[in-house]
């Protein structure tokens, strides 16, 4: 039988608020433990929550920016279970009425076709502190640092269909955060994660199958991984006759497999309702305008820009718009220019991004920056270097942090554009390879690739192209 | 006259005039309270020396010609506001050992007017009763009668005021806790409109509901500390931000021209004829001084009671859970593990009351029951606060008896938590509906040879205490049963 996949992720991305969602304490990450938690986050007796609103403001801006409606009025629920990590017994949320409904997106399918993947809700919520149970024998430790930390949880629609487009949502969604500086986007520390609910049916029916809930998946890697084997397993499982459980499912990463950790049974009635201790949150017009007034240039606005006026293809512009910084790099690259967007476009997605990666170093961090790299890129066009050369000039600026000149100057990298040069190296090396130059006189033209290598190869590659090319030519045919 | 006797006002005047210190009524009121409060079982914690440090810097202050008219004034705080450095026990075992770290806005506002902090005083356990009789510090004893109950839940803080253990003393009302104790003790009990002051600091119960006031023996005196009390909190969401006005100035609004609405359904079957009697009685004396009188009708509010009984019990079982054993409050022996530590710190550290409104609220909150519950309850509720609101197009205020019956034996009620439940049924409306209401005293009647007192309720408008208060002073003018006291105490 064949098999179709239905995925919807619930992605959680802590808010670069300052402070914390109903408390004044630092969300600032990896103090020492329980240092940045005062006495609301400890949940203490008569202590009550106070709403910060930048985290409202932040959900307005990502609200905007996905097309979605912001709530004029939306509240805030308080959603209970005992855990020790969770100081008061629950955590603040919204459930009825979140602050943000039904926004979309577009991903891009292997293909290069587009497809929209609807956002149900996101909402405002505290994060609970975190559990430690490595370091003490026998015992557990808290850490209530992160309890009251601002979440936006971004609720998509089950249109995904493979774990591929999963991951292509979830790095949009990545990539939109980080442009509205709402989310650093940081995984290892936690900052955006996701579960992920994950179904299969075959293919053509209509209702969904039993879903299983992935959580706290904090990788790209990770969500693939996960997904894929679980639908494995849940096709396995009905192909051999069983059936798909509703439940909630751990992943492991050493292992490579998801294993249950609760079922529907075992879940808990949450009973939500309204909290008593906050106002319903009221955003007027004047809020809304005055956020969408500094929203930047989002990433799909962005690369169909640099399609239309940049004569970019679709997947360049995709690749430099995935991120705000590298966008603003060949940007910077491209002004300074004046134009040459291909060439720009190629280095900024080829060299400099396989440096960054090598050295795992942020864009802001490069080594060369954004008018260093224009320089160089200016050698080229003026054919004062070969783009082979460049490349040799790039390592050494990467490696030394000067510019592209002082380095083609000290390096005697300069093209050879003086006629009688290239006319002894090509008679050097024509005196060198008789054999060859019978061969090709007898009507092997393929061998003029050999003749131009050779000669390069004697020139240190600063040979001028063209030149060579013409002065080859007519030498070759004698 | 006695110091003890005197209202705050008139402790106010003699300490501005230096007749005496505010360390000589200090040390007065600490010695009455060593003396008389144990018997009556008023106070959990006696802050001596915080009392005595606190009268030397208001004499320092007043000698200077400094201070406002609390200054130097000895009070009591009821033991649900969070006091710094001082045991905070809400009636409860779960809080036997914990000492605040921070003030409550209550306390805090309090002892910035000057106030001096005799103590504690004894509740129901999270201010849950009617009888002050859940506290695990034991019951409370009235005053009035020493085999009856005070009241609750602010039983405690009732009783230490009646037995002028204490000029005045903070309270807090969710359904009543603050009007139904100064009833049965012969008090003015002022709560005021749900947000006019601060629940920061004060141990939740049902925050939807809960509200700081005080008792004292005078409407004037509760003007004061409202003046005290009052205003917004950026630290309380649902504080609100309303100028504050001058509740002593207008106290002297008079009667005439008052429009005054008896709610019908107050005078039912389950009121007591004799309270009946006095609360037209006091009616009576309104209409005499020019206030027009009329019977209004709340069709509505006898669903006050279970409406209540599911609103509050859900806001609480949320708000208790952050008793659980981790951080504060008591923990079991040895726990083995997680949910072991949790049941048996929470199954120790609560008493049946307490217990029975948490299952009752987690139970109106799962899962399909929601609706028929927790939404039902919370829409009867905006039916109840439209029935206010209709009828005060027509009237100022709305007035009936505060509670059905006098103070009742302790252990009448306590095998049958609905009967005790009722004793609530004219308080809880205001509460509901979030307006500011009053129980100022309006006679006696006899039982077993004790004066048992009797108060009359006054509602209004949200925002309206000024009114009530000025209605009350008026009222307190024309009568003196709030000027009587319990014998043995006076």
């Amino acid at each position: 039988m064949e098999w179709e996949t239905v995925i919807g992720l619930e992605i959680h991305a802590q808010l670069a608020t300052r402070s914390k969602i109903f408390s004044g304490s630092s969300t600032a990450f990896g103090a020492a433990p329980n240092t940045q938690a005062n006495l609301v986050d400890l949940g203490y007796p008569g202590v009550l929550p106070v709403l910060n609103h930048e985290a409202v403001r932040m959900a307005v801006r990502f609200g905007l920016a996905t097309g979605g409606t912001v709530a004029r009025r939306s509240v805030f629920a308080r959603k209970n279970y005992f855990y020790p990590d969770l100081p008061k017994g629950y955590q603040i949320s919204q459930y009825e009425l979140p602050v943000v409904q039904s926004g979309s997106l577009e991903i891009v399918l292997e293909d290069g076709t587009l497809k929209r993947v609807g956002i149900t809700r996101a909402h405002l919520e505290e994060d609970a502190g975190k559990s430690l149970h490595e370091d003490f024998h026998g015992l557990s430790g808290i850490d209530l640092n992160r309890a009251g930390t601002p979440l936006l949880e971004i609720v998509s629609e089950p249109d995904m269909r493979s774990a591929k487009e999963a991951v292509a949502y979830m790095k949009k969604i990545h990539t939109l955060v980080r442009y509205l500086e709402i989310c650093d986007g940081n995984m290892q520390e936690g900052s955006f994660r996701c579960d992920a609910n994950v179904s299969v049916r075959p293919k053509g029916r209509k209702e969904f199958g039993t879903r299983a809930e992935i959580k706290n998946l904090n990788s790209f890697r990770f969500v693939e991984r996960a997904i894929n084997y679980e639908v494995g397993r849940q096709i396995d499982l009905i192909e051999g006759g069983g059936k798909v459980m509703q439940e909630t499912r751990l992943y492991d990463p050493d292992r490579g497999e998801t294993r249950s950790m609760r079922s529907k049974e075992e879940a808990n009635d949450y009973r939500y309702f309204p909290d008593p201790d906050l106002l319903p949150l009221v955003i007027d017009e004047a809020l809304i305008e005055a956020v969408r007034a500094t929203l930047p240039e989002l990433p799909d606005e962005k690369a169909a820009r640099f399609v239309a006026d940049h004569g970019l293809s679709a997947y360049d512009a995709g690749v430099l718009t995935a991120s705000r910084e590298l966008a603003g790099y060949y940007e910077s690259v491209v002004t300074d220019l004046g134009g040459q967007h291909k060439l720009s476009a190629n280095w900024v997605m080829g060299e400099l991004s396989g440096a960054l990666n090598r050295d795992g170093l942020e864009v802001a961090q490069s080594r060369v920056a954004a008018p260093t790299l224009a320089g160089l890129l200016a050698r080229i066009g003026d054919d004062t270097i070969s783009g082979k050369i460049a490349k040799e000039v790039f390592e050494a600026m990467w490696a030394e942090g000067k510019g592209a000149d002082e380095i083609i100057d000290a390096r005697g990298l300069r093209k050879i554009t003086d006629t009688s040069a290239i006319e002894k190296a090509i008679d050097d090396v024509m005196a060198k390879s008789p054999q060859q130059l019978a061969d090709y006189r007898s009507g092997k033209d393929k061998l003029f690739g050999f003749f131009v290598g050779q000669v390069m190869k004697a020139t240190q590659g600063k040979a001028n192209p063209a030149q060579l090319n013409e002065l080859l030519k007519r030498k070759l045919s004698g | 006259m006695s110091l003890h006797t005197l209202t705050v006002a008139e402790l106010a005047a003699g300490l501005r005039a230096r007749r005496f210190s505010s360390l000589d009524l200090t040390l007065h009121f600490l010695g009455r309270i060593e003396r008389l409060a144990p018997a009556l079982n008023a106070f959990v914690t006696v802050t001596a020396d915080h009392a005595l440090a606190d009268a030397r810097a208001a004499d320092e202050l007043l000698a200077r010609g400094e201070g406002g008219p609390l200054t130097g004034v000895p009070i009591a705080h009821k033991d649900i506001f969070c006091t710094d450095g001082v045991l905070t026990t809400c009636g409860s075992r779960m809080l036997s050992n914990f000492v605040a770290p921070y003030d409550a806005t209550v306390v805090e506002r309090w002892k910035a007017s000057g106030t001096v902090l005799l103590g504690k005083t004894n509740m129901d356990e999270f201010a849950m009763g009617s009888s002050n009789e859940t506290s695990w510090y034991g019951p409370v004893r009235n005053p009035w009668d020493p085999v009856r109950v005070p009241g609750g839940s602010s039983g405690g803080s009732a009783a230490a005021v009646a037995a002028c253990l204490a000029p005045a003393a903070s309270g807090t009302d969710t359904g009543g806790s603050i009007r139904q104790p100064a009833a049965l003790t012969n008090l003015t009990g002022l709560k005021p409109t749900y947000g006019r002051v601060s629940r920061y600091g004060m141990i939740a119960f049902a925050s939807s509901l809960d509200q700081a006031g005080v008792l004292t023996r005078s409407a004037e005196d509760a003007a004061l500390f409202l003046t005290a009390m009052a205003g917004f909190d950026p630290r309380d969401s649902t504080s609100v931000d309303a100028p504050v006005p001058d509740y002593l100035a207008e106290l002297s609004r008079p009667l005439k021209g008052l429009r005054v609405g008896v709610i019908r359904e107050f005078f039912d079957k389950g009121l007591d004829v004799r309270v009946s009697q006095l609360v037209q009685d006091a009616i009576e004396a309104l209409r005499a001084e020019g206030a027009t009188v009329r019977e209004v009708s709340l069709p509505a509010l006898p669903l006050s009671v279970p409406t209540y009984y599911v609103v509050a019990p859900a806001e609480c079982s949320s708000n208790l859970s952050r008793f659980d054993g981790v951080r504060f409050g008591h923990r079991c022996e040895a726990p083995r593990d997680l949910l072991d530590l949790y049941k048996r710190s929470r199954g120790e550290g609560f008493g049946d009351e307490v217990k029975r409104r948490i299952m009752t609220g987690t139970y109106v909150l799962s899962a399909g029951y929601y609706d028929a519950y927790y939404l039902k309850a919370q829409q009867v509720r905006q039916v109840i606060a439209a029935d206010f609101a209709r009828a005060f197009r027509d009237v100022d205020v709305v007035i009936g008896p505060t509670a059905p019956t006098p103070a009742f034996e302790l252990g009448s009620k306590t095998s049958d938590p609905i009967t005790m439940y009722l004793n609530d049924i004219y308080t809880i409306g205001a509460n509901l509906a979030g307006l500011p209401a009053i129980s100022v005293p309006c006679g006696f009647v006899q039982e077993g040879g004790r004066d048992l007192p009797v108060g009359l309720q006054l509602v209004g408008p949200h925002f309206a205490e000024s009114l009530l208060l000025s209605v009350s002073h008026q009222y307190q003018q024309l009568t003196d049963w709030h000027r009587r006291l319990p014998e043995g105490y006076a």
